[in-house]
């Protein structure tokens, strides 16, 4: 599904990715793991476009697209969606209008009509009730004045109504008491389907108590330096990362 | 041939004292023809002008309606679908057809001024032109000048009007009319009311509209004040309203500004006894060549007085905007609060805003702030929702409709604000057209 082959990117001049390699088929749940500063964050953003992240080398293809040459909306439309370690405060653009247009946008490039408003509504309640949210809280603004733990939800609720095929969430652990983390696992794992993969980017082994990964990466200076199974991650729990670190070393 | 005397002549084809008209009127149009001929139009060089050229007026030449016939069917298509106690006018002139104040209770006076001046002129007399005299300017005078229409609202101390007070102005296509419709609003003490003034019309209208608007506030008494101005494109309008705030009393401006070729509003709280509070909230949209005006002034005359205001202006292609925002604290009035913001929202590279926020401050123990600020949409909020599969000029387009939501969020009629929301999806331009989602959001609620 998505190929990441020999990626270098550099921001501000300075290489973050130094030749990261990674296959995600569908139906798979990664997960990336490492410390701070090994370019976790930067994988997920130049898969979803943001600007400022120049790529000097390598490719990135989803479905046998090349992800590089599409703009941020298609690679959304084409079913690749980044879900924010810190997600953006929209005064004034209420949730419901997000979620309509995006879903809409998604379907149009499908070449499927709009969603009907009674179908639409129906979704969305039926997901606001699975992330146990409000339906008040579509009339809100975008994650204005919400919580650390609602944006977090809202994220997983945009995923939930949009239905990706590969769902990467960026830090989603982060800010999350156990119980907000139960709920936000339990979206995550509902998405979970043959057709469908998800890549996790964490900092912490805790999360994937919740979301058990087929596969554990660690990154380390801009590269996968080893990947194994869900015990990978236990194992950098007890030892943390610097043994890894050596090991490459 | 001076531009004044087009207008002069005009008014020449009028009787000075209709029948049933107390005596007092023939002087005071008189008075205000005079002095609307020694002032003449303004010009770029007066200071209160500097931004706005009002020679589409000037050199117009614009007759007088003399009928009020609009279908039923095609005010219903663009009128609010509000309950409310209803006086509506064609091209300034009183539809009683359009009209319903039925149902009055009898603590509540609505009347076309018509009426007011045959049947109780007694009580107008006294108030009319005492806030807004024939030397406020060259288009007040005008206005005093033409003065025999437009709306009376009386209300008895400590009455609650339940439903809206609305004021509707039809502009019709045709023949280029002009009409000097006269508001006049004295809410007693305590008393509590929602007035709205709608300015609506038919497309390819091309009227000038010159209100004046004079309201009294008692003690303790509300007044929400809507102006919903969607006049037709062609049209032009200036508008001239005075607020006095006697002690404890409270004012609320939603000052709404969708329509109109060239646009000019003055808009002015006295804040004469303590306790007494002002609102203005403005939002104004402006495409094409629109230019819109608003001039606002708090005079905080009393100790202990509070405003605050909030405008926001969206301009697009080569519309022009300005907002001058005034708030004068006079010798000694101490302990007010004075808050003021203006931003702006240009989304052409050719349209062009002039904001002028002005402090004047007499008293040293005063809170006050003003900041004005005219930008672009943000592009970190753009990114995250392009990242949603939302393609660029929507995500714009759903970015501006927010920046009005912040002024629209205020209004507490959802008639109105779904219009003005509805209204504003629907001038963005066209591929940033988000009216049927709106609409579809609406529906949702519903």
């Amino acid at each position: 599904m998505l190929q990441v082959n020999d990626l270098h990117v550099t921001v501000e001049g300075k290489e973050i990715l130094k030749g990261l390699t990674l296959t995600i088929n569908a139906g798979e749940v990664h997960a990336i793991m490492g410390p701070n500063g090994a370019g976790k964050s930067t994988l997920s953003a130049v898969i979803a476009g943001k600007d400022g992240y120049e790529v000097t080398q390598g490719s990135i293809t989803f479905e046998g697209q090349d992800v590089l040459e599409m703009e941020i909306e298609e690679r959304a439309q084409a079913g690749l969606l980044l879900g924010f370690q810190y997600p953006v405060e929209i005064p004034g653009v209420k949730n419901i209008y997000l979620l309509k247009s995006a879903l809409n946008a998604q379907r149009v490039a499908r070449g499927e009509g709009e969603m009907p408003a009674p179908e639409f509504m129906k979704l969305v309640k039926e997901k606001l009730g699975f992330m146990k949210m409000d339906a008040s809280f579509l009339q809100r603004a975008v994650n204005e004045g919400f919580s650390g733990g609602e944006k977090k939800r809202n994220e997983i609720l945009q995923m939930l109504v949009l239905q990706p095929k590969l769902a990467m969430l960026d830090e989603i652990d982060s800010g999350l008491d156990i119980d907000a983390m139960k709920v936000v696992a339990d979206g995550v794992n509902s998405l979970r389907a043959e057709e469908r993969a998800i890549l996790l980017v964490t900092h912490y082994q805790r999360l994937l108590d919740y979301i058990v990964p087929d596969k554990v990466h660690v990154l380390v200076d801009g590269r996968i330096v080893k990947t194994g199974d869900a015990e990978l991650a236990k194992e950098l729990e007890a030892n943390g990362y610097e043994g890894i670190e050596e090991s490459v070393a | 041939m001076s531009d004044t005397q087009t207008f002069l002549d005009t008014l020449a084809t009028r009787s000075q004292q209709r029948a049933g008209e107390p005596t007092w009127i023939a002087a005071r149009r008189q008075a205000g023809a005079a002095r609307f001929d020694a002032m003449g139009f303004p010009t770029r060089r007066d200071e209160e002008w500097k931004y706005t050229d009002v020679r589409a007026i000037a050199k117009g030449n614009f007759a007088l309606a003399d009928n009020a016939e609009f279908s039923q069917a095609q005010a219903a298509a663009i009128t609010l679908p509000l309950d409310a106690y209803r006086l509506t006018f064609v091209d300034g002139v009183f539809s009683a057809a359009l009209s319903n104040v039925d149902a009055l209770p009898d603590s509540v006076q609505v009347m076309p001024l018509s009426k007011a001046l045959t049947d109780n002129h007694e009580a107008v007399g006294g108030p009319l032109g005492r806030l807004t005299g024939v030397d406020f300017s060259t288009f007040a005078a005008l206005n005093t000048a033409f003065m025999e229409e437009g709306a009376v609202v009386r209300i008895a101390p400590g009455t609650v009007v339940e439903k809206p007070i609305l004021l509707q102005f039809l502009s019709r296509a045709g023949t280029p009319v002009m009409s000097h419709p006269r508001i006049l609003v004295e809410a007693a003490g305590r008393s509590e009311a929602t007035l709205i003034e709608h300015y609506v019309g038919e497309a390819d209208a091309a009227n000038f509209t010159n209100v004046v608007a004079e309201l009294m506030l008692d003690r303790g008494a509300i007044l929400n004040h809507y102006k919903l101005q969607e006049a037709p494109i062609g049209d032009l309008h200036v508008a001239s309203i005075h607020v006095e705030q006697n002690r404890d009393s409270r004012y609320t401006s939603y000052n709404l500004n969708l329509g109109g070729a060239l646009v000019r509003n003055d808009l002015i709280s006295d804040l004469n006894g303590q306790g007494a509070e002002t609102n203005f909230y403005g939002l104004f949209f402006g495409q094409g060549r629109q230019h819109v005006d608003n001039h606002t002034k708090v005079n905080h005359n009393a100790p202990l007085t509070f405003s605050n205001e909030n405008y926001k202006g969206i301009l697009d292609d080569r519309a022009h905007g300005v907002f001058n925002g005034k708030v004068y604290v006079k010798r000694d009035s101490q302990k007010i609060e004075g808050f003021q913001s203006n931003q702006n929202l240009l989304l052409s590279d050719r349209a062009q805003i002039d904001a002028k926020p002005e402090l004047e401050i007499y008293a040293d123990d005063v809170k006050c702030s003003h900041g004005t600020t005219t930008g672009q949409l943000d592009e970190d909020a753009i990114y995250a929702l392009r990242t949603r599969g939302i393609d660029e000029a929507t995500a714009r387009g759903l970015l501006t409709l927010a920046f009005a939501g912040e002024v629209l969020e205020k209004v507490a009629l959802d008639a109105i604000a779904e219009r003005v929301e509805l209204a504003v999806a629907g001038k963005l331009p066209e591929r940033f057209n988000l009216a049927g989602l709106v609409e579809a959001a609406a529906a949702l609620n519903d």
